[in-house]
């Protein structure tokens, strides 16, 4: 059994929150310049180029590469021979969001009583906590701060399963398409396939966590990875949506055993400040 | 297409010398709104009560700053997406906006209030954010303090750098540049 005080996952979310708001990953500045090396359209070009240079200001400056620091979602393995001490896990968590949000300068977007009475809870809290129990001792963080514009044009659909591959291939397609320059393109595309009604849109948002360049181990979904993002860069939409080669950056495809009557598909966009940050402790 | 250095207030003249596809750098003085900023500024439209700025030739610009660190005029702040202030353009071009600013397709009912009113839609690149802080002198929180982010906000800006989407003849250069660069 290895003890582990809740203060430490409060400190390491705190500087997570702040370095993935601040401090783009290398994946996707490689991801950006070889884009703007490839695309074709003079303004598609310029505007790749200001993605860059904006990337640049805010790891020097340290502010954030977007105003919408998002909605912090939490991705935690914790190792079944740990034993958290010291207060409550949950919380802890909270508290790092907290004072990640509010020490680093970035934008408390969230606001409690949505329907009836929706008022700013301050500090960007809660967090949405997602943790699995996994052999070992060690605690594995992915934090993942997710901004509202690409979330609205994020669909999820009940298909058939006669609908088949074809199927979900349309419906990514079309979500893709609909959205045109709203989610901040050069957008990364989160597809799931199977489980439940939830489990699909919490698989889809894991999907657009993954590292650029990863494809996923089943050579088939791979392919399909491949075909598809090639598909919609020759959608037109272009960089923010004002027309060229690059719509996307990725396409991720997860699967899931899915019930025998079943086939649910969920697309989650993510724009291109596609901001995830991990540790281990 | 072409390089427009543009002073707000704007003017039915002003407006109607931009064109789709124009580069505009803008100075002046703009105000924030967004989601819960609309909703109350059309609010007090509506119940004939005095704005918290001048609308005539104001331009608005969709955004929900990061908070400024000790030093800066304001923190990260790009454009949010422009369709969920649609339903309250009408009144806003009735009260006297003239421009907006902000990054997405607009509806077929704003396009044509752009007609109507001789406005402008300009789009900021989304997600830019700590590149356009940079063009943003002075900012000060005029009204709904307690909105935070969604506070309005009266900003001063030296060459804003943004490109005309829809202009006052309702051309739509998403429309344009998604056609041009289709299966190309």
């Amino acid at each position: 059994m290895r003890e582990i005080h809740v203060s430490s996952l409060t400190k390491v979310i705190k500087t997570l929150s702040i370095d993935a708001s601040t401090v783009a990953n290398d994946d996707l500045v490689q991801s950006l310049k070889t884009a703007r090396e490839k695309e074709k359209s003079p303004v598609g070009k310029n505007v790749l180029g200001q993605l860059l240079e904006n990337i640049e200001i805010a790891k020097t400056e340290k502010i954030p590469i977007c105003q919408d620091t998002g909605f912090t979602v939490i991705y935690m393995n914790v190792g079944q021979e740990v034993h958290f001490v010291g207060g409550d896990v949950e919380e802890a968590i909270n508290k790092g969001v907290a004072e990640g949000y509010t020490e680093g300068y970035l934008r408390k977007s969230i606001v409690a009583n949505p329907i009836t009475n929706p008022k700013n809870t301050g500090d960007n809290t809660p967090a949405i906590i997602h943790t699995h129990i996994v052999p070992g001792d060690k605690v594995e963080i992915k934090l993942l701060p997710k901004g509202g514009g690409s979330e609205n044009m994020s669909r999820l659909k009940m298909m058939k399963p006669a609908d088949g591959v074809e199927g979900i291939k349309r419906f990514v397609l079309d979500t893709v398409s609909e959205a045109g320059g709203n989610p901040c393109p050069p957008t990364v595309i989160g597809v799931a396939v199977g489980g439940t009604f939830d489990h699909v849109a919490y698989l889809a948002k894991k999907a657009i966590g993954r590292r650029f360049g990863e494809r996923n181990p089943d050579p088939q979904i791979a392919q399909w990875e491949t075909e598809w993002l090639e598909e919609i860069n020759k959608m037109g939409i272009g960089p923010a949506g004002l027309g060229g080669n690059t719509t996307s950056l990725e396409l991720f495809i997860e699967e899931f055993p899915r019930h025998i009557a079943t086939f649910p598909v969920a697309v989650n966009i993510q724009c291109h400040a596609a901001r995830v940050k991990s540790i281990t402790i | 297409m072409s390089k427009v250095n543009l002073e707000t207030p704007l003017t039915d003249e002003k407006v109607k010398n931009l064109q789709i596809g124009d580069e505009v750098f803008l100075s002046g003085i703009i105000y924030t709104a967004r989601d819960a900023a609309h909703k109350k500024l059309v609010d007090l439209i509506h119940d004939n009560k005095a704005l918290p700025f001048d609308v005539k030739g104001s331009v608005v610009y969709y955004v929900g700053p990061t908070p400024a660190q000790p030093g800066q005029a304001i923190g990260a702040a790009g454009p949010t997406t422009s369709y969920r202030m649609d339903p309250f353009v009408e009144d806003m071009f009735k009260a006297g906006m003239k421009g907006m600013i902000g990054k997405g397709a607009r509806s077929k009912p704003v396009i044509e209030g752009l007609k109507k009113y001789t406005g402008v839609y300009f789009g900021a690149t989304g997600g830019a954010a700590a590149l356009i802080s940079k063009c943003i002198k002075k900012a000060e929180v005029i009204a709904f303090d307690e909105l935070g982010p969604e506070a309005v906000r009266k900003l001063e800006v030296k060459d804003m750098p943004l490109i005309v989407i829809n202009d006052s003849t309702g051309k739509d250069l998403y429309n344009e540049g998604r056609k041009a660069w289709e299966n190309k």
